[in-house]
């Protein structure tokens, strides 16, 4: 059974269409990675898999649960997603313990006891557990991303869902955050990933799929992605990033 | 002229003029406190209530912000003895105008504070599972807070100065108690000048809190 079943889903923003029949599955245990050009609707698409953004057509289902079904207790599907955006998003108004706790506790209804020491668990998995009494803006942006994708962890996701997690990044601690997420996917987290660092796909994902003007124009195992792109369009995105 | 002033009157007058100041602040509390939370939900219905409920909240805060604080202030002292057939006592009647009108200039800045807070950290609740209410209350407010606290406190400020106002339906605030123990002693110039004062010191106080609070904040961003 798929993990992530995204079945013909299509939206638009008023008359503009940036989805356009999108479909793919994504098993349990595998990562599949997505790019494509900016404003292709990638985020657009990643963000459908959970719900924040809804859409007209189709249906996404998550480990057996309807997105679009209206019945859908979506907070609750949602807390077992973990989502790790571009721009880190922690609550810069809480400690980055609190940040790791806070939906444990509210959400999930765990002790403070438990949550607190989950929360730590995760901080020393990160290599940060010396920063849990900090806030979010003394950390730099590799570390906060870090940090965020603890707080996705201590929710014990099902499933992960990356938007561009290292672009915001500056380029030397671009590796400190992509060698936490090979080392889940390595562990089996099943995995969505936006992103342009082909050297993370090329290590660990199991497909590719590239996105351009609200379509998933390419599909492929990693293998046949990075062999020969059937499209052209592929092609030509694949050779202007590989040259950086 | 300066030298006819008779500063010895405000010594035996001080108990009563601290009454009055007491029920100034607890005015400006109050209504700050309650302006908050009803401007807060105002807000709240304007930004994701249903058309029903925003328009409602709309006209309400739209309607205030054009009426004279002093009219609502008078209108609702008087009109109220119309409907229910026993006059409400000044310092009540202040209380519930104060917090009602306040409110609509909370809710502008609250509003203005929910909107400043990213789209992004509203989609990292949800992302964690948080309802409406708990991402409201948990990621929004929060920083919608502390990202207007100067200008909540500065609205605040002029809500001290703007209780000087009951005076009108003669609620005994600062003002009123100057007024009554410069008429005892015969001697309003002495007290007026020493209220003056006392408005100035409060209200300059809370304003350095305020620039201190920008400069914080301007760090801690
Ligand atoms: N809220 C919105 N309203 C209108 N258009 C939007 C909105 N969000 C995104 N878009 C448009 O949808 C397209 C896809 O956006 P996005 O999914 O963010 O692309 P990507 O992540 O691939 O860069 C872009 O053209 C963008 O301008
Ligand atoms: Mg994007």
């Amino acid at each position: 059974m798929s993990m992530i079943d995204i079945r013909n889903i299509s939206k638009w923003y008023g008359q503009f269409q940036v989805l356009t029949d999108c479909s793919t599955q994504v098993k349990q245990g595998e990562v599949v990675v997505v790019c494509g050009p900016s404003g292709s609707g990638k985020s657009t698409l990643i963000k459908c898999v959970n719900g924040l953004e809804p859409f007209q057509k189709g249906d996404v289902v998550v480990n057996g649960i309807s997105v679009a079904d209206a019945k859908t207790d979506l907070p609750k599907l949602r807390a077992r997603v973990g989502m790790v955006f571009q721009h880190f998003e922690l609550f810069p108004h809480m400690s980055i313990i609190g940040n790791l706790t806070i939906a444990q506790t509210k959400v999930l209804g765990r002790g403070a006891d438990e949550a607190r020491e989950r929360g730590i668990k995760l901080l020393d998995r990160v290599g940060l557990k010396a920063h849990a009494s900090k806030f979010p803006g003394e950390l730099s942006g590799g570390q906060q991303q870090r940090v965020a994708i603890a707080r996705a962890l201590a929710m014990d996701p099902i499933c992960m869902l990356f938007d561009e997690p290292t672009s915001a990044l500056d380029p030397e601690m671009i590796n400190e955050v992509l060698d936490v997420m090979v080392e889940l996917a390595k562990e089996g987290m099943t995995m969505m990933v936006v992103t342009h660092e082909m050297g993370f796909a090329r290590k660990v994902a199991h497909r590719v799929i590239f996105m351009d003007a609200g379509q998933i124009v390419e599909d492929a195992t990693k293998e046949a992605f990075f062999g020969q792109p059937r499209s052209e369009r592929a092609q030509q995105f694949l050779s202007k990033i590989l040259q950086h | 002229m300066l030298g006819q002033l008779d500063f010895s009157v405000i010594a035996p007058g001080l108990p009563f003029i601290w009454e009055g100041l007491l029920f100034s602040l607890k005015l400006t509390v109050v209504a700050m406190v309650g302006g908050i939370f009803l401007g807060t939900l105002l807000a709240l219905a304007r930004i994701s209530g249903g058309p029903a409920l925003a328009a409602f909240a709309t006209a309400y805060v739209n309607t205030m912000r054009s009426i004279p604080l002093l009219m609502v202030i008078l209108w609702f002292f008087f009109l109220i003895p119309l409907f229910t057939g026993a006059p409400m006592g000044a310092e009540k009647s202040a209380l519930i105008t104060f917090t009602a009108f306040e409110a609509a200039y909370y809710s502008e800045i609250m509003r203005a504070g929910i909107q400043s807070v990213s789209k992004g950290q509203v989609n990292a609740g949800y992302a964690l599972g948080m309802t409406y209410w708990q991402s409201m209350k948990i990621v929004v407010l929060p920083q919608a807070f502390r990202n207007m606290l100067p200008v909540l406190l500065t609205q605040t400020i002029i809500l001290f100065q703007d209780t000087s106002l009951v005076y009108a339906i003669g609620a005994k605030d600062l003002l009123k108690a100057a007024e009554i123990t410069g008429k005892n002693y015969n001697r309003p110039i002495e007290m007026y000048l020493f209220v003056a004062l006392v408005y100035f010191a409060i209200c300059f106080g809370l304003s350095m809190l305020v620039k201190h609070l920008q400069k914080r904040i301007a760090i801690v961003r």
